[in-house]
């Protein structure tokens, strides 16, 4: 498989889940700030801010607006291209990754992301989002449902499939990691597990179940109790629920030796070796130890692990590192001139 | 459906214009004095036209316009569009498509099949000459000074051997028809020619919309096209190669024709690379892959011979691929098209087309040229210069309707620019008569109405000369406009060739 080729897959199906989780974030605090009516300006920006930060663009946010409230921090999140992390970009970009490789993946795919995409750019998709933002934010969730399915269901699990898998997992991780991590400028870092939550702070954890979809499964565990080191040990730690760190960085990890053809708990490359150091962290981490550190320090490294993966990922599957053209023409230039130029006029 | 139409008028499953019958959609249709493709000087639909009138009649104004809709809306969710150069936003657009069907009865195409593989025999047999012993300058055929002067004439490879002889392998030739209906050729396209996959898209799109018509009217099928091109392709590799690796070489996502290089790439199972995909190592192409380098035997290459190689030709193109034209004079690697093919695009070596068939082949073309002035030469330039009003005036070296001239639709001031220009630089511009293509009914905004076309076949050169049945039939989809290129707001039709005459 072209080193291109594989690059564009693993980031189509990267930017998809970004769209996904974006717009997850985002649904679910309009929703929970249903339940504040009362809030004053400030109060609000309390709730905005940390969600600008879910994406590390608070910096381009506040070059751009005044103020953090829930008009501007969606349409920043959502329809602004000039956030390259909004969903309007990243699911431009997904089209264009998936343009490259239109030969490897198959049309049902091709067709639903163009659909997507001239979706998010049309009139009815900005006057959906004004009049029932419920709605709008479903139809993306469900279109990046519906991507992951036609590409379980369509595409040969072969190793491009496998290069989706990674950007999918690697994505879903970190921004579960995030997600986790939107109320810590509300909840101040203790050293030990927040115990029973206040009536507002169990508002604001099952809101982090919700965007996640984990709220029924959370409930079906540990009943509607929310506990937030319930919470997050579910989401960091569960073994079977879709959206954890954990199983995520399991089937990543997986996908990434199923490139290779290394065994389990083994590694031939860079990304197999932090993956697989990662995966044993969560493997046989508690939670305890999380909050032990502090749950913001926490997610904070992991994330810088999980660049660090994807940085080799790259690394690894590019194997000829891309010389500059000027090098390249330099040294095709030197063994040009060992051959002899051909005759250059017209005899007669 | 039993209609008899009022005295002097036909019944209406003879597919007559002028039949009142509510289901006569072509009722009001008028040719309007042009060569029309479908309705007879007399008024009546032609006979090769007929079985499918019926049918359209069948269907009905308000059905087809149903079924318009549907296929628009198909393309955009398909994502068959064509990127529009200088659109800041990079728009892509949908290739304008109109769903009336150019038919071309069995005899007709025969004689365009024999003219092609006429054509492009001598083109390649040219091709080959001036690259080696030059007998049709020496024979005095061609002045020498055209050759030398030729944008595109590559000496770099004069005396080289391309794999199997072959310098065109797959050449678009546009056909266009004039007030007598005669076919002519108007250019050959043997670089890169594009088009090629709205023809399949175009044809699938048909069938999707009117699935009974194909097999009640009997048209012949297109689908095999990318299979021959991977045939053609394979039949080039280098010598000694079993099973060679054959990929598509283009640009890049922003080309103009991107889609069709994905969509070309993917019918016959190879990679599409860019250039930085490949490298040379020791004059050999490899691609990059996940698991290392592994080489390459045939590029179908998409890009111009200008951009391909910067260590050979533009120092400043990023698209191409150091090294490539080294590996290809090795030998180790193959191109369609070969490098050089340009000057046989150059529109002054088309004024010699016809020369070179008799000067070859011994024989007299069997699609004739549009009638030709060289600037070049003193008394056609004369007589340029003092009809540019009613001629069409063309850049030698331009394409897509760009550089060019038409004389009787041009202010005052276009006509002296083009004065100034053909005086400066004659060697570079050649003039036409202005020639009223063939028209179409076309549907536009609702109606049925006439619209200019051409028509591109495509031909594959390779072991054999296939030309799939048909070819990219252009349309100028604004009323009494002869320009039918996509950038300048031209449409397309599916091209049915018959199995028959009727």
């Amino acid at each position: 498989m072209l080193s291109r080729v594989a690059n564009s897959l693993y980031w189509m199906s990267r930017y998809i889940e970004r769209a996904e989780n974006i717009a997850r974030i985002v649904d679910v605090n309009l929703q929970l700030l249903l339940d504040y009516r009362s809030l004053d300006d400030k109060g609000l920006a309390a709730y905005w801010v940390p969600i600008v930060q879910t994406t590390g663009d608070e910096e381009l946010f506040f070059k751009l607006y005044p103020e953090a409230n829930g008009q501007t921090v969606t349409e920043f999140l959502v329809f602004r291209p000039d956030n390259t992390n909004s969903i309007i970009s990243s699911i431009a970009l997904a089209r264009e990754s998936a343009r490259m490789v239109r030969d490897q993946i198959t049309i049902e795919i091709w067709e639903e992301l163009n659909r997507l995409y001239l979706f998010i750019h049309s009139d009815g998709a900005r006057q959906m989002w004004g009049e029932s933002p419920y709605e709008f934010f479903q139809e993306i969730k469900a279109s990046s449902l519906h991507l992951q399915g036609l590409s379980n269901a369509t595409v040969v699990h072969n190793e491009g499939w496998q290069f989706m898998q990674v950007g999918k997992y690697l994505e879903r991780a970190d921004k579960t990691t995030r997600i986790l991590d939107v109320r810590h400028a509300t909840v101040p870092p203790r050293r030990s597990a927040p115990k029973a939550a206040s009536q507002t702070e169990a508002l604001e954890w099952a809101s982090i179940l919700r965007s996640c979809s984990a709220w029924d499964a959370y409930k079906a565990l540990h009943s509607a109790e929310v506990d937030p080191q319930r919470v997050a040990e579910f989401l960091l730690f569960s073994d079977d629920f879709p959206r954890s760190v954990k199983f995520s960085i399991t089937h990543m990890d997986r996908a990434l030796r199923a490139i290779s053809g290394a065994p389990e708990g083994r590694f031939i490359n860079d990304p197999e070796r932090l993956s697989g150091r990662l995966l044993a962290e969560f493997q046989f981490g508690t939670i305890a130890e999380v909050f032990e550190q502090g749950i913001h320090d926490y997610l904070d490294v992991v994330q810088q692990k999980l660049n660090k993966i994807g940085d080799a990922v790259f690394g690894s599957y590019t194997f000829q590192p891309f010389t500059s053209i000027d090098e390249e023409i330099q040294q095709q230039q030197q063994q040009q001139q060992q051959q002899l130029r051909q005759p250059v006029l017209v005899s007669r | 459906m039993n209609c008899f139409a009022t005295p002097g008028r036909e019944f209406c499953l003879s597919g007559a214009v002028g039949c009142q019958c509510t289901h006569a959609v072509l009722k009001d249709y008028n040719a309007e004095g042009f060569f029309d493709e479908m309705v007879a000087e007399t008024g009546k639909v032609r006979r090769h036209y007929q079985k499918y009138a019926q049918r359209l009649n069948a269907i009905g104004p308000e059905e087809f316009e149903h079924r318009r809709r549907a296929v628009d809306l198909a393309f955009l969710r398909q994502g068959v569009t064509f990127n529009v150069y200088g659109d800041s936003k990079g728009a892509e657009r949908i290739f304008p498509f109109d769903l009336v069907p150019r038919i071309i009865p069995a005899s007709e195409w025969e004689l365009i099949e024999a003219g092609l593989v006429q054509r492009i025999t001598a083109l390649n047999l040219f091709l080959h000459d001036i690259y080696h012993e030059q007998r049709i300058v020496k024979d005095g055929v061609i002045p020498e000074f055209y050759i030398l002067s030729a944008k595109h004439f590559r000496r770099e490879f004069i005396g080289f051997r391309v794999p199997k002889d072959i310098y065109i392998h797959i050449c678009g030739t546009d056909l266009i028809r004039g007030a007598d209906g005669k076919y002519m050729v108007l250019e050959d396209n043997g670089r890169t020619p594009s088009g090629v996959s709205y023809v399949l898209e175009n044809r699938r799109a048909m069938k999707r919309t009117f699935p009974a018509m194909f097999e009640a009217v009997g048209v012949r099928p297109v689908d095999n096209y990318p299979a021959e091109l991977l045939k053609m392709l394979n039949f080039i590799a280098p010598a000694g190669v079993a099973d060679p690796t054959v990929v598509v070489l283009t640009p890049g996502a922003n080309n103009s024709a991107y889609f069709e290089h994905t969509y070309l790439a993917r019918q016959m199972g190879i990679s599409i690379v860019e250039g930085r995909d490949l490298v040379v190592r020791d004059s050999r192409v490899f691609m990059r892959t996940t698991k290392g380098v592994q080489p390459v035997h045939v590029i179908y290459r998409r890009i111009d011979d200008d951009f391909i190689d910067p260590t050979v030709f533009r120092r400043d193109s990023v698209l191409g691929v150091p090294g490539l034209v080294n590996a290809y004079r090795a030998g180790n690697v193959s191109l369609a098209n070969s490098i050089g093919t340009g000057i046989a695009d150059d529109k002054v070596m088309y004024y010699f087309v016809p020369k070179m068939i008799k000067y070859y082949l011994d024989q007299d073309p069997i699609i004739d040229n549009v009638p030709t002035y060289l600037a070049s030469e003193d008394a056609d330039k004369k007589y340029i210069l003092e009809n540019l009003e009613k001629l069409v005036v063309k850049a030698a070296n331009e394409s897509g309707g760009y550089g060019m001239l038409m004389g009787p639709m041009a202010s005052k001031e276009e006509i002296a620019e083009f004065r100034v220009r053909v005086e400066a630089d004659p060697r570079n511009y050649i003039a036409q008569p202005m020639i009223n293509l063939s028209r179409h009914p076309t549907y536009c905004d609702g109606k049925f109405e006439g619209r200019h076309i051409d028509l591109r076949p495509f031909i594959l050169y390779g072991e054999k000369t296939v030309i799939v049945p048909g070819g990219l039939t252009r349309v100028a989809l604004r009323k009494g406009s002869l320009v039918v290129n996509s950038s300048q707001g031209g449409g397309s039709k599916d091209t049915w060739v018959l199995f028959s005459d009727k």
